[in-house]
């Protein structure tokens, strides 16, 4: 079991037509002991902005802190909402910062563009390497829900979905 | 084992490496706090408190980590009572019941079968009396007793210890010196069957 399955983490984030969906499990475990059925690994950085955060549970909680702030601070400076792009830019920036000794997550973002509303989905690993995927979906991390979740994801989705068959499909 | 006093919470921390390790770190929660108290003429809550302490197992995690450890319960002056359940590694969750340890394996079952919302402070000491019982009788180590103490509105009492010996096997007579001429060979042959 590596680090980033100790505590355990299962995200998906889907994309569909002019929407997106973000998804999580609540659980916190210690290997196998559950220790918590209500832990929150999705956070909000903007009115239409979300990170999802799963890998070493203490990780989530210190970055998910640290990019509140760093948000928080460019929408004082810049006077606007970040951009999904942006955003990732921030987050592979920050992960890679911590290059020799990384945090351990590996975050998915999903979100609506702040003036277009164009949905966007991307994930980077534990360093910062962005994955932007027109593809519909990027799970991640979790003891053995990985391949079952990439499979599932690839059957489930389609083209074009809309909003009210994406989060069926997410969940 | 060590506890410390924290204003209105105790912070119960466990630690793999040596017991001044998790002293310490104790001792410096609860004088920020104090001080925190003393600079801005408020306490903190124990959702403040224990995100603090998280802060401080975060920020030492990845250059010189505590070993501890740590469950903080506190109850703010409104009397709205919260438990966190911190690990070394400094992840945090806001619980109805926890537990550190091997007895853990054992009673978050217990808790998780017999816990209600709005238990007295009876019933709860009476839950506690039944997970010390479990442990007792499924984990190896014999334990002696435990001390307990109950965080409520108007601070902190320490109730008397519940015994951790002789809580199971009350039905079993003390064991008593073996008569004089009994040999421990058995008298008649045994025959062991396999199954």
């Amino acid at each position: 079991m590596s680090i980033l399955e100790y505590n355990g983490a299962s995200i998906v984030a889907m994309k569909g037509k002019n929407c997106v969906a973000i998804a999580s499990d609540k659980r916190l475990g210690i290997r196998f002991q559950t220790v918590s059925t209500d832990f929150q690994k999705i956070f909000p950085m903007g009115k239409k902005l979300y990170i999802g955060l799963p890998g070493l549970a203490t990780d989530v909680m210190t970055f998910a802190n640290e990019l509140k702030f760093h948000t928080n601070l460019y929408q004082l400076q810049e006077n606007r909402e970040l951009t999904p792009k942006t955003f990732l830019s921030m987050v592979s920036n920050f992960l890679y910062k911590r290059r020799f000794g990384p945090y351990f997550v590996e975050p998915v973002i999903a979100g609506l563009d702040p003036t277009t509303d164009e949905p966007f989905i991307a994930s980077t690993d534990l360093i910062g390497c962005p994955m932007v995927t027109d593809a519909l979906s990027c799970p991640a991390r979790a003891w053995s829900s990985c391949t079952v979740c990439v499979r599932l994801c690839t059957s489930l989705t389609r083209a074009q979905m809309s909003c009210s068959s994406a989060s069926p499909s997410v969940s | 084992w060590y506890q410390r006093r924290v204003r209105e919470a105790v912070v119960s921390t466990q630690s793999t490496g040596s017991s001044g390790i998790n002293a310490e770190y104790g001792e410096y929660i609860q004088k920020n706090l104090k001080l925190y108290e003393m600079i801005h003429g408020y306490k903190l809550t124990p959702n403040a408190a224990a995100n603090f302490s998280r802060k401080v197992l975060a920020k030492a995690l990845r250059s010189n980590p505590y070993q501890v450890n740590l469950l903080l319960g506190g109850v703010e002056d409104c009397g709205t009572p919260s438990l966190y359940f911190m690990d070394y590694l400094a992840s945090m969750t806001k619980e109805k019941f926890a537990a550190h340890g091997y007895g853990s394996f054992f009673i978050l079952s217990t808790m998780d079968r017999y816990y209600k919302d709005d238990m007295t402070r009876d019933e709860a000491l009476d839950l506690l009396k039944l997970c010390i019982k479990e442990v007792q009788s499924r984990f190896i180590v014999n334990l002696n007793s435990f001390s307990v103490k109950f965080i409520g509105k108007e601070g902190i009492t320490v109730l008397e210890n519940i015994p951790g010996s002789g809580t199971v096997h009350k039905d079993v007579p003390p064991r008593s010196n073996p008569p004089p001429n009994s040999s421990p060979v058995l008298k008649e042959p045994v025959s062991l069957t396999c199954l």
